[in-house]
């Protein structure tokens, strides 16, 4: 895992790619006949890792899975995987046994022993729920030819938590929503996605802030339909209907206040291009701006692709991991404003 | 004991201690109704046999009572700790928290109670297997009565490559 060198990236005609970061995709599931993680003795949740690493992740995962052992690694690089999104918090900071599994264009991330035995998760850059469904399927299913689940005809797959029972599936998206955001629209969106049964969360997940602006979005059902119908229904009327909000959103503030709009673009370039001295923070609203400004049109000569990347390096993780100065956190400050300096250098 | 006044059955009896000093007071209904003491209209014995019979109900609705601790065989969780965290012990868990478990699970899930989605391919098919053995037997039975015994061995060999038709598992 290279900091310099983020996971692909939206192309900048990607479809959607205005208003959808990365779609998700994750499974639960657990061993039948073991308790779950919470109840299980070490020498269980060993024996889950030691099921979960044989299973042959068959065709659709040519290069095989690389296992990382999360007990023995820093916390640096638990953070870099949390900021990669390959890891939970949750899972990072938890004490038992466990390990991840990440393919190796780290797309795919198998966590065992977070809240259920098996967590499977796809994340693609863009709007490509079905194809990151089906890369998690495809690991489900190998281990499902080697691993009997726990499983029951009422209830479907059984989790650790109810709210996750049924097909284990949570299809989700990560949204850029400044128009909605800054139009005043985002509470009730956030009342209507609630009716919806959809979840909207933070950059970083459960119980984290919207940062730059950025929101991950799930369904909370996951009882009484289908993967298929579930991933339909997110796909093709959930999805469009929260991008349509955003970009009327969007049109309406350039209509009504394109000052207001072009300041707030401009002023983060210049901010960014300037500052000599920049926190993780500051830097992620910042270029969370000018990620609108290049899907507004405001700013030609800067790539989206660029932008994604550096969302990521200016990360302490990251930035830690190219520069290990940098893990102090004033040197942070200053390597990160020179690293995004050069960049966006005109 | 006999009254205190008379030879009849006593029916109240009170220990009175005044000035660290005990007296016992023994009563027949009568002499007891007299000095204004409530008598039961039933002799003891009768009332006790009547509790006794109400012993099993009582029992019953100790059982019924949500309040009642609720352990789960399987892991130990209790539903007080479940409903702690939120987080179930074990599969089993699903079973011995009925039917608390199905109203938390309904009223997360939008109102569903029932799994739609994928099945195991371990339980794939599981259906059309039993269903497949009961025609096979069915059939063995007629051939054997029919004396068709080279009809009879082959369908006992295709009894035996479709193996046991298990019920389902894995929910534990």
């Amino acid at each position: 895992m290279k900091p310099e060198s983020a996971a692909p990236q939206p192309a900048r005609d990607g479809p959607d790619a205005d208003v959808v970061v990365r779609s998700r995709a994750r499974i639960a599931r657990n061993v039948a006949g073991l308790p779950f993680v919470g109840r299980a003795t070490d020498m269980q949740r060993q024996e889950v890792m030691h099921m979960v690493t044989r299973v042959p992740p068959g065709t659709a995962f040519p290069g095989g899975l690389t296992w990382v052992n999360v007990a023995r690694t820093s916390p640096l690089e638990r953070q870099l995987l949390v900021e990669r999104h390959l890891v939970s918090r949750h899972f990072a900071e938890s004490t038992v046994p466990r390990t991840v599994g990440i393919d190796r264009d780290e797309s795919l991330s198998v966590m065992v022993n977070e809240e259920d035995h098996l967590r499977i998760q796809t994340i693609l850059p863009g709007s490509r729920l079905r194809e990151a469904f089906e890369r998690a399927r495809a690991f489900d299913l190998a281990a499902e030819s080697v691993i009997d689940f726990a499983f029951s005809s009422r209830w479907g797959y059984l989790t650790a938590c109810p709210t996750n029972v049924g097909c284990g599936v949570r299809l989700g998206v990560m949204l850029h929503l400044p128009g909605l955001r800054f139009s005043g629209e985002m509470e009730r969106v956030k009342r209507a996605a609630k009716d919806m049964h959809l979840a909207i969360r933070g950059y970083y997940g459960e119980g984290t802030e919207a940062l730059g602006n950025f929101y991950q979005v799930s369904n909370q059902l996951t009882l009484g339909l289908g993967e298929d119908e579930l991933l339909r229904r997110f796909e093709q009327e959930t999805l469009p209907q929260l991008v349509d909000y955003e970009r009327s959103a969007r049109r309406a503030l350039a209509e009504s206040n394109p000052m207001l709009l072009e300041d707030k673009v401009h002023r983060a370039v210049a901010t960014l291009r300037a500052a000599r001295l920049l926190g993780a923070e500051e830097a992620t609203k910042l270029l969370a701006n000018v990620r609108l400004g290049i899907c507004m049109d405001l700013l030609p000569d800067i790539a989206l692709d660029l932008v994604q990347r550096l969302l990521l390096q200016v990360q302490p993780a990251h930035l830690a991991r190219m520069d290990p100065a940098a893990a102090d956190e004033e040197k942070g400050r200053s390597a990160r404003a020179q690293l995004v300096r050069r960049a966006l250098r005109p | 004991m006999k009254c205190d006044h008379c030879d009849k059955p006593a029916v109240v009896h009170e220990v009175v201690i005044k000035n660290n000093t005990t007296r016992e007071v023994h009563l027949c209904a009568e002499h007891a109704a007299e000095r204004g003491y409530q008598v039961p209209a039933a002799p003891v014995t009768q009332l006790l046999a009547q509790f006794a019979g109400q012993i099993p109900a009582l029992q019953a609705a100790a059982r019924r009572d949500p309040a009642a601790p609720a352990r789960c065989a399987g892991c130990g969780l209790t539903f007080a700790e479940f409903r702690q965290s939120g987080v179930l012990g074990c599969p089993g868990c699903y079973d011995a928290f009925m039917p608390q478990i199905g109203t938390v699970i309904e009223r997360a899930q939008g109102g569903a109670v029932h799994h739609v989605g994928r099945t195991p391919h371990r339980l794939e098919g599981m259906a059309d297997r039993v269903a497949m053995r009961a025609r096979l037997l069915q059939e063995l039975d007629a051939a054997v009565a029919a004396e068709q015994y080279e009809r009879a061995a082959r369908l006992r060999d295709q009894l035996q490559e479709l193996g046991e038709a298990a019920p389902e598992g894995g929910a534990s």
